[in-house]
């Protein structure tokens, strides 16, 4: 019998290849770490061009923004990371008193609604809340100017939301600012009223809508782009931004802090700038379909331009507390 | 003498001795101090919850009440439940048909039925939803012949069961398979000598031969539907493992999180006990003197169209739809000017950490389930049970432990493969000791203690003798570690080396962008490539049944 031979020999090079890739894994001075929330698949390939442009070595690695967040609470001041860019600034809120205030420049960059008023994280891109439709069964005509209206109880049955999704919560932390508690609970009983369809993100949301599932959804603006790029002008879903403003036009931001105990604060702050600068900001507006957030830097030919959205005025400290509107979720029923 | 002492092993001449002195055999130290450190091991995650959740306190309490705690644990025990019994009902006809009968194309269906372990739950939940959702590819397709408007409503519980059963029936396939292998044909034999037919020999003698399989299988069935989160989000079936990834998703709340985490914990301790209680004293391995013969393979006769039926329908509903639908998505995606990216380092990433999580596992397993099988008693259960503790928890809750342990007592090899591995251990120990538990039953002690009355030393026992006689446990085991490590996300994306990507990362990050083309290239890789060693472990598996 050969199976005798061959436990050990696996056990043995399994102690062999393990200690060859940990020694393989030690560092040099010219790096940077990042922990990014935000996806491979969208910013893998300018995080490339900045290695490449600076020489500098970048080990980037990527999950889902809270978790890294909680990642960083328990690595604590061992973190090995020294940026942390992250999908929304609730991640970023989360991990606040780890990060170092980061140099005026840099921060002057971006407006003063895209930034923390610290100097703890700077916004790098934009995504705009939006209602994505089904273009079988609705124009935009038929889509009301405030999203306040979709209480109607037209809507009963046609509407699809992400109730535990980062964003949506973000967008109804922006109406308690925006209109005060109270309405903000009316919408969510009235909306609730409507028997809306309940999804864990976006993504299902937008092809549940194209599939005439359902009619509307509450969603960030890109997924739609990402699904045009796979299936084609016929998918039948399109963004609609309403015209009145408020809450259902908000932006949000992607951004990015320095850890305080990096030891790559250099290297960290010429991430961000690198970030800010044109060519940066000229890849989100083209390839991710997100706004930049820098004068100058022309949007996507397929994006509703962000002058022509009646844009809120709201901070992103004010989007970044999410403790308030979970609970309200929670009072509503919302969200268990 | 009493059943545990007819049970137990005698390692040594002082516990023969020891035996008839009437007390019980001890173990030797070089089965129990493994086994210590790999108890001890098993148990970081539950002091990692203990340590978190202490900061918890009147908030707490405040949230279980108002989840409706005791509400959304019976849905995951309504679901568990389910599931298991489902997944029972597939797997059991499955094993016998592939190993004991003249089904042509036997071993193609051994390979092809195993496989659809590796699709991860969040994967094979989207493509239901798509293929059997309002408005999915059924309905649609029926809509014009047949003008049918409407399904039966796929959200919800219905969803959420057929995805899970169709994903997990392999934990109770792999080591029933394994099992009736290797069992012996004459107790068959004599039942059908006695009169007996082919179904009341199934009945009466191979189905309570199968039980010790059959139950370590359900237990991994049971535990993986109460950890899963990807197809109950996706096909809104509220379970208690849902709420847990709500806290740590979306409030940034550790400390509630690790609460409810215990309270999952408690819920897969008594799932534990019950299956505990359905073992008894029995004795799975042939009592009297003689060696095995090779078995004997129904013929099925007219029986064979049926069964050839029943093996399509799942191969079709769990893999080759599954499938059909990825490779529409690549074509479409690639028509449309999508490109797929190189995919061969996160393949051999993949399968390189996958190979060596396999490894650990078994050489882990060994000792857990040496001592649970041969030396019974409330320790050494305790021990085994302890080791089902991290299958049962969140995949992102025994990560975050890790990264807690692994920061502060193990910087050198924090973030490195040595320590994933380690986690992969502590999340799949249990499906290597359930495998090895089951053959070691089927193992008559007398031969251990033939050979150690000859002169070898235990070890050389344990090499000599055991280890070939338990390949096909080995084999099991291997195999579920293998395609349960292929597919795990949240402890590679949290503990892997940085820079690290393997084929279920790649998926994951492709899919939570909407890059379809690109998500199902990956997962097509995925089914494809894990099929190999599959294959080559099954072939194995029919050398040594020889």
């Amino acid at each position: 019998m050969r199976s005798k031979r061959t436990l050990p020999w696996v056990f043995f090079v399994g102690i062999f290849l393990t200690l060859g890739l940990a020694t393989a894994c030690g560092s040099s001075s010219d790096t940077l770490t990042i922990y990014s929330g935000r996806s491979e698949s969208l910013v893998d390939p300018i995080i490339k061009q900045f290695g490449d442009a600076t020489g500098i070595k970048v080990k980037v690695k990527y999950a889902n923004t809270p978790q890294l967040a909680a990642t960083l609470q328990e690595e604590g001041s061992k973190t090995p990371a020294d940026v942390f860019f992250a999908q929304d600034p609730g991640g970023l809120g989360a991990v606040e008193d780890m990060l170092q205030a980061i140099p005026q420049e840099i921060l002057d960059q971006v407006p003063n609604w895209a930034r923390s008023p610290e100097g703890k994280w700077v916004g790098i891109s934009g995504r705009a809340r939006v209602i994505v439709y089904n273009t079988d069964n609705l124009t935009e005509e038929d889509l009301p100017d405030d999203i306040r209206d979709f209480t109607d109880p037209k809507w009963k049955g046609r509407i699809g939301w992400p109730p535990s999704n980062a964003s949506f919560q973000t967008m109804v932390t922006a109406m308690r600012s925006l209109w005060g508690e109270e309405k903000t609970r009316q919408w969510l009983d009235g909306v609730k009223a409507n028997k809306p369809k309940e999804f864990p993100k976006n993504t299902p949301i937008v092809a549940a809508v194209a599939s005439g599932e359902i009619d509307v959804g509450f969603v960030n603006h890109y997924y739609l782009h990402r699904f045009l790029a796979e299936e084609g002008e016929d998918f039948a879903a399109r963004n609609y931004h309403p015209t009145a403003g408020g809450p259902g036009s908000v932006i949000m931001v992607a951004g990015a802090g320095i850890l305080s105990t990096s030891e790559n604060r250099g290297n960290a702050e010429k991430f961000l700038d690198f970030m800010l600068s044109p060519v940066a900001q000229q890849y989100f507006a083209s390839q991710t379909f997100e706004y930049p957030l820098v004068e100058g830097v022309t949007v996507s030919q397929l994006l509703t331009p962000l002058s022509e959205i009646n844009q809120p005025s709201i901070s992103m400290k004010e989007l970044a507390d999410l403790e308030g509107t979970q609970k309200l979720l929670r009072d509503v029923g919302i969200i268990p | 003498m009493t059943t545990a002492e007819t049970q137990g092993a005698r390692f040594s001449t002082a516990t023969i001795e020891a035996a008839i002195r009437g007390r019980k055999p001890r173990p030797p130290a070089i089965l129990w101090v493994p086994a210590l450190f790999v108890a001890a091991a098993m148990a970081l995650p539950l002091v990692y919850l203990l340590i978190r959740s202490l900061g918890a306190g009147a908030e707490f309490w405040d949230l279980l009440f108002r989840i409706r705690t005791l509400q959304i644990l019976l849905r995951s025990a309504l679901l568990v439940a389910a599931v298991t019994a489902a997944s029972a009902a597939i797997a059991v006809p499955l094993a016998w048909l592939t190993t004991r009968t003249d089904l042509p194309f036997r071993r193609t269906w051994a390979v092809l039925t195993s496989l659809p372990l590796v699709i991860p739950s969040y994967v094979g939940a989207f493509l239901v939803v798509v293929a059997l959702g309002p408005r999915g590819m059924l309905q649609q397709g029926l809509e014009g012949p047949f003008g049918v408007e409407r399904l039966p409503e796929i959200y919800g519980f219905p969803g959420a069961m057929l995805t899970l059963t169709l994903l997990s029936y392999p934990y109770v396939l792999l080591p029933v398979r394994a099992a009736l292998s290797r069992m012996d044909p004459s107790l068959e034999e004599a039942s059908r000598s006695l009169g007996y037919n082919t179904w009341a020999t199934f009945r009466r003698v191979t189905l309570p031969l199968l039980r010790p399989a059959i139950a370590a299988g359900a237990l991994l069935v049971a535990l993986y539907t109460l950890s899963d989160f990807g197809a109950v989000s996706l096909l809104r079936y509220e379970t208690f493992t849902w709420a847990i990834y709500l806290q740590y998703d979306s409030t940034f709340d550790r400390t509630l999180a690790a609460g409810l985490s215990l309270v999952l914990v408690f819920f897969a301790v008594g799932i534990l006990l019950a299956e505990y209680q359905t073992r008894g004293k029995a004795r799975y391995h042939r009592s009297s003197s003689g060696a095995a013969r090779p078995l004997e393979r129904l013929r099925l006769g007219r029986w064979r169209w049926p069964a050839l039926a029943f093996c399509t329908t799942i191969v079709i509903l769990a893999l080759a739809l599954p499938m059909s639908i990825l490779g529409y998505w690549v074509a479409r995606g690639v028509s449309a000017g999508e490109s797929i990216p190189n995919l061969w380092s996160a393949t051999a990433n993949s399968l390189s950490v996958s190979g060596l999580a396999v490894g650990a596992s078994l050489v882990a397993a060994l000792p857990v389930a040496i001592l649970a099988v041969r030396f019974p008693g409330r320790i050494t259960s305790l021990l085994e049970r302890t080791s089902y503790i991290g299958f049962a928890l969140p995949g992102i809750a025994v990560a975050l432990a890790l990264v807690f342990f692994g920061v502060r007592f193990a910087t050198p090899v924090y973030q490195t493969t040595g320590l994933l591995i380690f986690a992969y251990v502590v999340l799949f120990l249990p499906a290597g000791v359930g495998a090895l538990r089951t053959s070691l039953l089927q193992i008559s002690p007398r031969v251990e203690e033939a050979a150690r009355s000859l002169g070898r030393s235990p070890l050389g026992v344990l090499y000599t003798i055991t280890l070939p006689l338990l390949s096909s446990g080995l084999l099991a085991g291997g195999a579920l570690v293998f395609l349960l490590t292929m597919k795990e996300l949240p402890a590679t994306l949290i503990l892997a080396p940085i820079g690290f990507k393997s084929l279920a990362t790649s998926i994951w990050s492709a899919s939570s962008e909407a890059f379809f083309a690109q998500a199902a290239a990956q997962a097509l890789v995925l089914i494809l490539v894990s099929s190999i060693p599959m294959a080559f472990l099954l072939l194995r598996e029919r050398r040594l049944a020889q």
